[in-house]
């Protein structure tokens, strides 16, 4: 007998009100069908009532986690219609900002994929030192989020030279835990257990969903923007796009903590190379912004965001589009979640990182005969039970 | 003072409803429960369901597909009930106010108790504006 479960709108931990109804059969998760549009604000609308200065702070706002991506693809996306040469120091400004974001937004997801499997203690200690991320932001640009560092043509603040040892140092100290989160999600038998073959996204799917970022390099797909199409300091820059293959949630988990080792190395190349520009040289001025179009990508903590804006001349875009990671990557629940026991369903639709958290309200409700409910908490009980079970297996 | 208005002085239970909001209120919301700010320590604690909560934490701007839930969220709600709009948005609208989809203001909508702006509020502004809601019972 076909039952619907539906999760959300409405979920107490939970960021972004979603809706996703699932139907299952007995404990199996045959359909799953996705409604958004809680969350609609008309951005794009508001954009176009304002001037090219100002719909920085407006596509920040679009995302909270991601509140450094989409200005960073939209200044991209101007700075491609008017031609203009961005100062090399803001450059680097620009992809410090961009990779603590990356760190801090891996470090949330981290802390909620932990309590999602019952892993409670991995929840509070990533919340814990995810702060740390925070205050390196804090530091640099005086805000813990929305940090309004960027404006088209360079940065709002400069990064001045004696505050660099001070954030190498706090690089340094994040080291140590990424080493910790990787010792106790990838040597840990029980979570291998758990996660392995869970959720799976094969690489046909992937392709056919479009899906991007970390769950699309977790399914063996090799995309990264910041290095198939280098912008700011990516070009001058090493670094390693960690790709898996076997499109699970472990190693979409897997890939989220290497990415924070590259992130932590770019930031620290970076950092070495802005010790050596001169100080105070961190935007171009510009007079105005020429008719005709632009795009901007910029690869987000969740994949690739894109930006497109068209310019008449005026001090105002007339049309601005975005295309944000989780549009693509949500839809591709419908193949991975399909399949999976129930018990799954909550660390498979959040394996995605749509910035879609925890503890929801869901009830299941038998259509046809009475009613029976099952509410969210006993969902990722369910699923903690799991854990629970094979946890008891190993010892 | 009432039994009722007494008893809400200890621990308060919070249920977190995001409007339309763009997640970082509700971040720091999480922020204010975790480790380094820790408000589990005072009783507050975030619930699964409406009918457990004295404290509904708004965020984000209502919109048409949503501002009725609030009212109906609201309504489920135990009373003494309290409102607290988190951030800019919840308070004012903010920069969402030209929107298309953008029909009210919280207030509006449901009484509110207590106003916590910033885009986001830092965690001890909303340590501060929840500890300003409770010395507000008091008298």
């Amino acid at each position: 007998m076909k039952k619907i479960i539906p999760i959300g709108p409405y979920h107490p931990l939970q960021e972004e009100p979603e809706f996703f109804k699932l139907y299952v059969e007995e404990e199996k998760v045959v359909d799953i069908e996705i409604e958004i549009g809680y969350n609609h604000r008309g951005i794009e609308q508001i954009s176009t009532l304002k001037h090219y200065d100002q719909i920085p702070f407006v596509v920040e706002r679009i995302c909270g986690i991601c509140s450094t991506s989409h200005p960073f693809a939209y200044v991209n996306a101007v700075e491609d219609l008017a031609g203009i040469d961005v100062p090399v120091r803001a450059k680097y400004i620009r992809s410090i900002i961009g990779e603590l974001e990356r760190l801090h937004s891996h470090f949330l997801w981290l802390g909620l994929a932990g309590h999602f499997i019952g892993y409670n203690t991995i929840w509070m200690w990533s919340w814990k030192h995810r702060e740390n991320v925070c205050d390196i932001l804090e530091v640099i640009s005086g805000n813990r989020q929305h940090y309004a560092m960027f404006k088209v043509g360079g940065v709002r603040r400069d990064i001045p030279n004696d505050l660099v040892p001070q954030i190498e140092k706090m690089c340094d100290g994040l080291l140590s835990v990424i080493d910790m989160f990787r010792g106790a999600i990838m040597d840990d038998p029980v979570i291998h257990a758990r996660l392995k073959g869970v959720g799976v996204l094969t690489k046909e799917d992937a392709i056919k969903y479009c899906v991007v970022g970390p769950t699309a390099r977790a399914s063996g797909i090799d995309i990264d923007v910041r290095r198939d199409d280098p912008y700011a300091a990516y070009g001058e820059v090493e670094f390693n796009v960690p790709v898996l293959y076997n499109g699970d949630v472990f190693d979409k988990a897997v890939v989220r903590i290497l990415e924070m080792y590259e992130s932590i190395k770019i930031i620290k190349q970076c950092l070495e190379k802005l010790k050596k520009e001169p100080e105070g040289n961190i935007e171009t001025k510009i007079d105005f912004i020429p008719p005709g179009e632009g795009i901007g990508r910029h690869e987000a903590p969740r994949g690739e965001v894109f930006h497109y804006i068209r310019s008449d001349g005026s001090n105002r875009p007339i049309r601005h589009k975005i295309r944000a990671p989780s549009y693509m990557n949500i839809a591709s629940n419908k193949v991975a979640a399909v399949g999976q026991t129930i018990a799954d369903a909550a660390i498979t639709l959040a394996a995605v990182d749509p910035c879609y958290c925890c503890t929801e309200r869901a009830t299941v409700v038998d259509l046809k005969t009475n009613q029976e409910i099952l509410c969210w908490d006993d969902l990722v009980k369910l699923s903690q039970q799991k854990t629970e079970k094979i946890r008891k297996l190993y010892e | 003072m009432g039994l009722i208005k007494k008893s809400l002085l200890k621990s308060l239970w919070v249920f977190h409803l995001p409007l339309s909001p763009c997640n970082n209120c509700d971040i720091e919301i999480l922020d204010a429960l975790t480790p380094r700010y820790d408000l589990e320590r005072f009783g507050i604690q975030l619930v699964g369901s409406i009918r457990h909560a004295d404290v509904l934490l708004v965020t984000g701007v209502p919109n048409y597909k949503n501002y009725t839930k609030l009212k109906y969220l609201y309504e489920q709600a135990p009373k003494p009930c309290f409102v607290v709009a988190i951030g800019t948005c919840a308070c004012g609208r903010g920069v969402f106010k030209d929107s298309f989809n953008s029909p009210c203001d919280v207030d509006k909508i449901v009484p509110v108790s207590a106003y916590v702006p910033g885009c986001p509020p830092k965690p001890e502004a909303i340590i501060d504006g929840i500890v300003k809601l409770i010395k507000s019972l008091k008298t």
